[in-house]
Formats: C-alpha cells, sequence, structure tokens
C-alpha cells in the first residue's frame, strides 16, 4: 500500500480531492439541522426580497410592472445565494478546520495544497448549485417565473464563468483565516458583506456613488449578475456575450493563481509564526 | 542513515508586543530506525513545538531537521508521506464517525476509501472501538476512544516514522496500557521508528529505547533509562526516571508549569 503513494501521482490527488468532497458532504449530512436553518433563512430572504418588487407595484401604481421588477430582484437574489455561498464555503475553510480541531492534521497530509483547494472549490460548486436549485424550486411555488424568451444556455455559461471568479475570490479571502486566525473570518465576512452592496444585487449600479461604482466594477459579482439578467430576462445570446465573458473567465483564471499564490505564502507565514495551530 | 535527526534546531515564538518566547535552543540528536525514542520533559519545554516542526507544521527559525533523510523544510512533501502524527488533542471531525474520520485520512494519503474500509474496522475492533460505535459520530465516544480512534487512523497505513505527541495523556490506565502495547506491537513487527513525546516517567522507562530530556527548550540529558539512572545513583539505592529528571534538570513538582 505504501508503494502506491509513491508510484501512481496524479491517481493519488484525485483520491484525496474526493477526500476533500466526500467529507463535506458526509459533514453537510451530520449538521442537516443547521442546514434546514441556513436553507430556511436563505429562501425568506429570497422571497422578502422578491415580493418588494410587487410590494413596489402596489405603492407606485401601474408606473412600475410589479412582475418584471420581481423577476429582476429574484434573479439578482438567487445568483448572489450561489456566489455568496461558493465565496464562504472556500474562504472558511481555514477557520472551519481550525474550529473542529483537524487543521494540523489536513496540513500535514502528503496531497498538494491544490489538491486541498480543488477538493473544497469542486465541493463548494456542487453545494452551491443544489442549494440554489432547491431556493429556486421553492421560490416558483411563491412566484410566477417566465422563463419565455430567456436565453437558458447563455445563463448556465455566465453561472459557469462566474463559479471560476467566485473559487478565485474565495481561495483570496481564504488567506485571512490563515493570517489572522481570529479575526480572518470577520474579515470575510465584511468582505462578502461589501461586494453584496456594490455587485449590483438587488438595483442596477448606476445608482451607486461614484467611488462605489468604482468598486461595482472590480467585483466580478457585477458582470455575472449583469450577465444573468441579459440571459433571462432579455434573453440577451451568445454572440453579444462573448467578450465579457472572455473577460470575465480570464479575470477568474488570474484570480484564482494569484490566491493560490497568497494562500501557500500565508501558509508559510502561518508555519513560520506558529498560527496554523487551532488555539491560533 | 539515522531515520530521524536535528542539529542545533531553535525556534521562538512573539508573544505580545515585543516579547518573545524560546521554544528550543539549538537543539540536537538523532534517531536510530526501528527506534522507540522518547524525549520527556514537563508541560512548555518544547516537546510539541519539536514534533510540530518534524511533522513539517512550524518553519525552524536555525537549525536543520531530516526525516529518513528528507529536510523538513526543503523536502516537506516528502517527509509527509513518510510520517503520521498522534496528537493530545484528537484532531477529528467530530460530527463525523470514527469510520468516516479514517476514510477521509486514507483519501488525503491517496489511497481510496473501498481500498481500506476493512482494514479501518478490523483495526478499530482491535483497540475496543465496538461496531455501533464505529459508525457514530466521533462526540459520542469517550476521550479515551478518541485517542484509540487516533492511533488507528495513524496505523491505517503504517508510515515508518510515527511521531507520538503525549498519546496517551488523558487515558485511564488500562486504555494507556493497550496504547503502549501497540506502540511497542508496531515497533517489533513493522519496524516503524518511533518519537514519543511525554511528562509520564512511567511510560517513558517502559517504552522507550533511549530517552532526551528536554528542559526550557534543551536538551539536558540523553540516554537509555538504565544509563539515566546509573548517571544519578549514589548509594546503590533505586532510582526511577522521576528521579532522574529531577536530579539532571534541578526542578520540583511545585516547579512545574
Amino acid at each position: 500500500m505504501r508503494a502506491e503513494l509513491f508510484t501512481r501521482p496524479l491517481r493519488r490527488e484525485l483520491v484525496a480531492t474526493w477526500g476533500f468532497v466526500a467529507r463535506n458532504l458526509h459533514l453537510t449530512k451530520r449538521y442537516w439541522g443547521w442546514e434546514l436553518v441556513w436553507f430556511a433563512y436563505s429562501l425568506t430572504s429570497s422571497l422578502a426580497v422578491a415580493y418588494i418588487g410587487l410590494g413596489t407595484e402596489r405603492l407606485a401604481g401601474a408606473a412600475v410592472d410589479g412582475r418584471a421588477l420581481t423577476l429582476y430582484l429574484l434573479v439578482g437574489t438567487l445568483v448572489w445565494a450561489y456566489l455568496s455561498q461558493i465565496f464562504y464555503v472556500i474562504s472558511e475553510m481555514v477557520a472551519w478546520e481550525r474550529w473542529e480541531g483537524t487543521i494540523e492534521y489536513t496540513f500535514m497530509a502528503p496531497s498538494l495544497r491544490l489538491t486541498h483547494l480543488v477538493g473544497t472549490s469542486l465541493f463548494a460548486v456542487i453545494y452551491g448549485i443544489a442549494r440554489t436549485l432547491l431556493i429556486l424550486a421553492a421560490a416558483s411555488a411563491f412566484f410566477d417565473i417566465p422563463l419565455v424568451g430567456a436565453n437558458l444556455p447563455a445563463a448556465g455559461l455566465w453561472l459557469a464563468v462566474g463559479s471560476v471568479s467566485f473559487v478565485g475570490f474565495g481561495i483570496l479571502a481564504g488567506v485571512m483565516p490563515l493570517l489572522f486566525p481570529e479575526r480572518g473570518v470577520q474579515m470575510t465576512n465584511v468582505l462578502a458583506a461589501l461586494l453584496l452592496l456594490v455587485s449590483g444585487v438587488y438595483y442596477p449600479v448606476e445608482v451607486l456613488p461614484a467611488w462605489m461604482q468604482v468598486l461595482a466594477r472590480m467585483s466580478p459579482a457585477t458582470y455575472v449578475i449583469q450577465g444573468m439578467r441579459g440571459a433571462i430576462l432579455e434573453g440577451v445570446g451568445l454572440d453579444q456575450l462573448a467578450r465579457p465573458l472572455l473577460y470575465l473567465a480570464l479575470g477568474g483564471v488570474g484570480m484564482i493563481l494569484f490566491g493560490t499564490w497568497a494562500f501557500s505564502q500565508a501558509e508559510r507565514y502561518a508555519k513560520r509564526t506558529g498560527r496554523l495551530k487551532r488555539s491560533g | 542513515m539515522y531515520a530521524l535527526s536535528c542539529e542545533s534546531l531553535t525556534k521562538s515564538f512573539r508573544k505580545g508586543k515585543g516579547k518573545r518566547v524560546q521554544a528550543l535552543c539549538g537543539v540536537g540528536f538523532a534517531v536510530r530506525a526501528g527506534e522507540i525514542y522518547g524525549i520527556l520533559g514537563p508541560n512548555g519545554s518544547g516537546k510539541s513545538t519539536l514534533v510540530r516542526i518534524l511533522a513539517t507544521l512550524l518553519l525552524p527559525d536555525a537549525g536543520r531537521a531530516q526525516v529518513l533523510g528528507y529536510d523538513v523544510v526543503r523536502q516537506a512533501r516528502r517527509v509527509r508521506e513518510v510520517i503520521h502524527r498522534v496528537s493530545t488533542e484528537a484532531a477529528f471531525f467530530k460530527k463525523l464517525s470514527p469510520l468516516e474520520n479514517l476514510l477521509y485520512g486514507a483519501r488525503l494519503y491517496g489511497v481510496p476509501g473501498r481500498k481500506v474500509i476493512r482494514r479501518a474496522r478490523g483495526l478499530l475492533a482491535e483497540l475496543g472501538i465496538p461496531e455501533d460505535k464505529q459508525v457514530r459520530p466521533m462526540e459520542q465516544l469517550s476521550r479515551g476512544q478518541q485517542q484509540k480512534v487516533a492511533v488507528a487512523r495513524a496505523l491505517l497505513i503504517p508510515p515508518p516514522v510515527l511521531l507520538l505527541d503525549e498519546p496517551t495523556t488523558g487515558l485511564d490506565p488500562r486504555s494507556k496500557r493497550e496504547v503502549q502495547e501497540l506502540i511497542r506491537g508496531l515497533r517489533d513487527e513493522e519496524g516503524t521508528t518511533v518519537l514519543l513525546t511525554t511528562h509520564d516517567m512511567e511510560e517513558a522507562d517502559r517504552l522507550c529505547d533511549r530517552v532526551a530530556i528536554l528542559d526550557e527548550g534543551r536538551l539536558v540529558a540523553e540516554g537509555s533509562p538504565r544509563e539515566l539512572k546509573e548517571q544519578i545513583r549514589t548509594d546503590g539505592q533505586p532510582v526511577s526516571m522521576e528521579d532522574v529528571f529531577f536530579a539532571l534538570t534541578g526542578k520540583e513538582w511545585d516547579d512545574e508549569g
């Protein structure tokens, strides 16, 4: 068995990747009570935001198309539910292991750190898709969601490319809990809140002050949400999407490479200063 | 070639503004293949820091450490392939079962779960973890049972070098004896090299071929338990490892923190 350890490096890394996915799936199953709580919280938040659309029509009168506004808000809230889930799962992987007390065990394993990050990211995407589809299914019981005219393949492509961007963002944010055992998670939460504010999740970014629009342009969520709205609400086709999608994909890959490099540097710093230890 | 060696290993940590705590001051020793080598020392003597450096979890400030000829800093990944570490705190996902934790551990080493599941069950049973508890969350197991699962995890893919950081702390006498027998069996049957840190003098005496005494980050003595006892024997009276420890460190129990 030990000989096998040295002979098939790629296969070994694939097994380790699955190890991270399987571990997180098992943990999700065991924490089912909390999963239920977070699902209920996400669903009610999404519904509450979507009802603002119908409420605005009632308050403002016929000048507002309540159904269109509801769909606009629903797309924003669902895409954000998905992207933020990816961000949280990846950025909090160090904090989670530190809390469980397993961080030293995982960091002492012979698998590559890249494998660790890929495994966690893979789970984050699977988990994010499953959770968002469940919220969408539940929300469709409350609202008529007309998808006639929507360009679903284009929407799928936006989401796929957006996932890459947020994986990179999550890895980069995951550096903070490595550097700051206590305040790191607080920082990632502030970052997520900032992304929510500036990325046009519930409103066009043009309504933001000029300096916030600069931040909006730096957030990959802005482009993903705009792209998804274009594809679902206006049926914008792939021919018009090639360039922005390419930019987003390149940015995402760049973010992953930079995030992975930053993570390895932070790991080295943590090992030099003794910050891997769970007590910090 | 030694299975494990350290030369002038030094490590300090920052504690508060401008203050540094010296955890290791020029520690050096070498462990032969198949040896059980004990590091004996009080709390805060630097035992865990030493093990963490050997396990590639800490970078030394100065000095060098090698495991099976691999440098722990420059060839960290190679080192990780040949070691396992069992620490005082049972590092597990508490909501996962012993079996799930073991399979996760095997996959991290690139071995598929299906290949080790039978061995995992067998090891757990051998260590006295009943079948029904093998699939229950770890948090429902006693401290002793959790520590046994930690040992089982380390043995699932038998490592050439095993780092045991106070593995029997907090165990009841029977569990302690079982774990000690397992360590001895591993050395005798598999030829595993074991580095064991402990502040249990009796354990060091019973289990270790050689012992080093670490005090305030410095090695103050090294030798077989018999040699160390001979060193301080003056009047022909029987000497215990406890006597050795206090004689060589110049400390009383009251001094221990």
